[in-house]
């Protein structure tokens, strides 16, 4: 692990403000990321899993400043991006790119599709002359699937997976170093979505990217990453390459998020299902501690009041609590408190 | 054969359902014939396009005319055909003998109205009760779907709840007049998959205390295996394999079927390489292919797929599929191509 | 609520003072000097000086305005050059109720007429119905409201006979003017509301709705009604202004003795106290009329009074 991380990111925090009173002050915050740290090292892919509010969409939109980040630092390539200009940090983005979950929101309806690419390629002065560009967008486009014969077309034209191969090309289309995929898989129909997880694939091994991916999904995830993350409340409770992580994960909300995943294997025994209960607590006001205690099935006094921190429980596996503190549990011989 | 019809809650028979565009007849619904046994679960399968959502609205008659219309089949539950009802007769099915749930929870409740008031409707409107027993029967659902604090969450306004607490409240009152068919149209699809496992728990758990007789509708195979005993996969606006559940995620013949099964990344499988695609994508509904709607993206396509549309065939073992692979016709193909070559 | 309330009413303030404000500039901005055109055209230098004197117009302006306003915070409005009397009295003895009077009648037609055929308009989408209400209110909304007066006169008043052309005694002379004020109005009521109701009858909570049992009637006026009437009402506080503005012409075209037709005789006489005074209380009456407004909304729309 001496490899010099591609992204390193420390400490970051993204509160956002909550206004109220009569004089509408700034009277809370929703602490959706608190305090992170993670890196990605260049070629691999990272993805970042959690439910809804867990902060791994946030977290990439700090990454890339869409939002600015309350405080942390973000290391890319050498340097902290949130520490560049406005103008510096616009250069910085031909580095680094973003995918979004619904592509058809992001493209233009005026413009076709080379269009689009090519304004691009101009912002970041890619290609000298107009004929150079066209080039360079067809055979984007070819390498995403879309044939030359279609680049001329507007985007209403083009069916759900075809706009994201579009917005795949979009992105490749300024030699980035990082690309953030936020949910890029998720609205597509099952069949569809198989075909554009291998194109990620396909065009990783082809430009040695590197992909910050970031989903709902196990299955997909399992699919696709070298390492995992695992948020809960703008937490990072678990740190995982893929194997360990699907094979023994060790945070209890690991195992609750695994297990609550309905299976497909018709030949398996019926399984002990955890089932959480309750909601996901308010990110305005997270439970004191461990910020899982209030749903953990685990839960011990401390949890209440002492906040885990992430330790390496094995080999490329960092957990943060309290029951794995001396190294890997095995969950089959601990009882469940309630 | 009267034994199984006495047990038959609904019957669809030939259902076709269109929507009428400039562009020209959309057939979103072709055909389609399935039936659920009391007490039992009944899943549709199918991804966008398919006519899944189409053909459980189509069952309450939900469809919005002029744009949609049922233009042909049979909806006979418990014996008597729904299109045949008048719309006076439909509506004192609807919520009462047939509910519904929806995907999303966050937009399938009146914002304007508290969660108490939107139970209490249905069971004022069909069990005729006063303003204030229709309340308590609103907290004793709530209870039911395990809505902690119940009689403070009766005064609330949906935009008050969680997702997951909005969709309780959602089958509430789907189960509040304690209906013999419930309608579940990709009822978890919205939420997370924590909260899903909570939601697909209490809708089991309830079927099983009310015997109500369950339809889902889904993309989601995890969720059909969890829940469904029969499982009808659309392709198209067409059923193109019905079967057991069992049959259908560990030995489906319908090559679509195949195809969907293997292309979804699973979280409990180990990956090298690439996962298996289902090529291209769905046909315009209004440039369907002559022969089975399938064959442009099947691997097994043969001169007979591309002319002829295979009818839904039934196996020795009662399941159905609609390919020309499982027919003597295709042994014929094999050997003319043999003969030919 | 209450927070909001007071929020709200805190609001009103600077409002306030912005519109003090422009009334005021309003007397020193005009060409010519206030003191001779109070003093009259004829009125020699010394007489103009002891004008200018009288209204303290030799203060520095800040206290000037600041005496303003405290006087009108008193009920003070000065003195109406035409009539001599105290402008408030000019006002508030009859001339604003008779306005008031045809502002709410008219805000009630164009409300009420707005909806029913916003709502028939929307539920019955492209039929003959829909099609001919909002041909008729295009053009509502396109007429100018002296022609549509004028219009009314002809024919109702001269050919047919049905009402009075002129003055407000009794309901009868009130029909013409309150259509001729709330057609507009009621044109792009209808307009929103059919715009608002297609857009809420899409919702999924209506097929919700549908797919209980509850009756077309019912979803149309407990489910949908209410959720469409949102925007609905922000835009009959704004036609209230606008119906204030109507209220000049309407009053003139039907010689009715309200505030509109105060403020064009006090400018015509260059009667500037009581143009001041007359657009000071329009003013606060359109503020008030919208905090009302206000509220209303939020009783209608529980979601934002969580945030």
């Amino acid at each position: 692990m001496s490899k010099q991380p591609l992204l390193e990111v420390k400490n970051l925090k993204q509160y956002f403000p909550i206004k109220g009173g009569i004089l509408g002050r700034t009277v809370n915050h929703v602490k959706a990321v608190d305090d992170i740290s993670f890196e990605v090292y260049e070629g691999e892919t990272v993805s970042i899993v959690g439910e809804s509010g867990c902060g791994k969409s946030t977290t990439g939109r700090a990454i890339l400043r869409l939002d600015e980040p309350t405080s942390g630092e973000v290391n890319f390539d050498g340097g902290n991006l949130l520490s560049l200009s406005k103008s510096k940090m616009r250069e910085k983005r031909k580095d680094l790119q973003i995918i979004f979950q619904d592509p058809y929101a992001s493209l233009n309806p005026r413009q076709t599709v080379s269009q689009i690419i090519d304004e691009v390629l101009k912002i970041q002065k890619i290609g000298t002359s107009s004929k150079e560009r066209r080039e360079r967008i067809i055979s984007l486009l070819e390498t995403v699937g879309i044939g030359s014969h279609q680049v001329d077309r507007y985007p209403h034209e083009f069916s759900g997976g075809q706009r994201q191969r579009i917005g795949i090309a979009r992105a490749l289309s300024v030699n980035p170093k990082l690309i953030i995929c936020d949910e890029a898989v998720s609205a597509l129909d099952v069949s569809i979505q198989a075909q554009v997880l291998n194109l990620l694939k396909e065009l990783q091994r082809k430009f040695q990217l590197t992909y910050l991916f970031i989903s709902h999904d196990l299955g997909v995830v399992r699919h696709i990453s070298d390492r995992i993350i695992v948020m809960y409340l703008g937490k990072i409770v678990e740190i995982s390459d893929t194997q360990s992580l699907f094979e023994n994960p060790q945070h209890p909300y690991t195992r609750a998020l695994l297990s609550a995943i309905p299976s497909m294997n018709f030949e398996e025994e019926k399984r002990e299902r955890i089932i959480l209960k309750g909601d996901v607590p308010s990110p305005i006001d997270p439970p004191k501690g461990c910020r899982f205690h209030s749903r953990c099935p685990y839960k011990m006094e401390r949890c209440a009041t002492e906040e885990p921190v992430l330790n390496s429980v094995s080999n490329g596996q960092k957990v943060a609590c309290h029951l794995t503190e001396k190294g890997a549990v095995d969950y089959t011989k601990i009882l469940v408190n309630n | 054969m009267s034994d199984l019809n006495k047990n038959k809650i609904l019957e669809v028979k030939n259902l076709c359902t269109s929507f009428f565009t400039d562009e020209g007849e959309v057939k979103a619904v072709d055909g389609v014939n399935f039936f659920i046994e009391k007490g039992k679960t009944v899943g549709i399968v199918g991804e966008s396009g398919s006519g899944k959502s189409i053909t459980s609205l189509s069952i309450l008659r939900l469809i919005q005319e002029p744009a949609g219309k049922i233009v042909n089949g049979e909806i006979v539950f418990k014996g008597e055909n729904l299109l045949e009802k008048s719309k006076k007769e439909m509506r004192s099915i609807r919520g009462n003998n047939i509910s519904m749930i929806f995907q999303e929870p966050m937009t399938s409740l009146n914002p304007t109205m508290t969660c108490g008031e939107q139970i209490a409707e249905s069971i004022r409107i069909h069990q005729k009760l006063g303003r204030k027993e229709a309340k308590e029967k609103a907290i004793e659902m709530l209870k039911l779907v395990g809505i902690p604090s119940p009689e403070k969450r009766v005064k609330q306004y949906p935009f008050e709840l969680s997702g997951g607490m909005r969709q309780r409240v959602m089958i509430a009152i789907a189960l509040a007049c304690n209906p013999e068919l419930l309608i579940a149209d990709e009822p978890t699809t919205a939420l997370d998959v924590t909260i899903q496992a909570q939601i697909l728990d209490l809708i089991r758990n309830l079927q099983k205390e009310l015997g109500t007789s369950l339809m889902i509708i889904t993309h989601d195979l995890g969720v059909v295996a969890e829940m469904c005993e029969t499982v009808a996969v659309m392709y198209c606006g067409k059923i193109v394999e019905y079967a057991d559940v069992k049959t259908i995620l560990t030995n489906p013949k319908h090559p679509y079927t195949i195809g969907l099964l293997n292309s979804v990344p699973r979280h409990d499988q180990v990956y090298d390489g690439d996962l298996p695609v289902i090529k291209g994508s769905v046909p315009s509904p209004f440039n369907l292919p002559k022969g089975c709607r399938f064959v442009s993206r099947c691997p097994h396509a043969k001169d007979i797929c591309h002319n002829q549309l295979p009818e839904l065939k039934t196996m020795d073992d009662g399941n159905q599929v609609r390919c020309w692979i499982h027919t003597e016709s295709w042994e014929k193909q094999e050997e003319e191509v043999a003969s030919n070559s | 609520m209450l927070t909001f309330l007071i929020r709200r009413f805190l609001q009103i303030i600077p409002v306030m003072i912005g519109v003090t404000l422009a009334v005021f500039l309003l007397m020193h901005l005009i060409p010519g000097d206030p003191a001779q055109i109070m003093a009259g055209e004829k009125a020699d230098e010394a007489q103009v000086e002891q004008m200018r004197e009288n209204l303290g117009l030799n203060d520095p302006l800040h206290e000037q305005y600041l005496r303003y306003v405290g006087n009108a915070i008193q009920g003070d409005l000065g003195t109406s050059i035409r009539t001599n009397r105290p402008v408030v009295n000019e006002i508030f003895d009859s001339r604003i109720w008779i306005t008031m009077e045809l502002a709410f009648w008219g805000t009630v037609l164009a409300v009420v007429f707005g909806l029913i055929a916003g709502i028939i308009s929307a539920t019955r989408k492209y039929s003959f119905a829909d099609v001919s209400l909002m041909v008729v209110a295009l053009f509502g909304m396109s007429m100018p409201n002296f022609w549509l007066g004028i219009m009314l006169i002809y024919f109702f008043s001269v050919n047919l006979g049905w009402f009075p052309i002129v003055g407000w005694d009794s309901w009868k002379h009130m029909v013409l003017p309150v259509i001729t004020i709330g057609s507009g109005g009621a044109a792009i009521i209808a307009r929103m509301t059919r715009s608002s109701m297609l857009e809420v009858l899409d919702n999924d909570y209506i097929r919700t709705a549908h797919a209980k049992g509850v009756s077309e009637r019912l979803v149309i006026y407990k489910h949908a009604l209410r959720n469409a009437l949102i925007p609905v009402v922000t835009v009959v506080g704004l036609q209230f202004g606008t119906l204030l503005g109507g209220a000049v012409i309407t009053e003139t075209v039907f010689a009715v003795n309200g505030i509109g037709r105060l403020v064009i005789d006090a400018i015509k006489a260059r009667d500037f106290p009581m143009v001041q005074g007359a657009i000071l209380v329009c003013a606060v009456a359109f503020v008030f009329v919208n905090f009302l407004v206000d509220i209303a909304y939020r009783l209608i729309n529980k979601r934002i009074d969580l945030n």
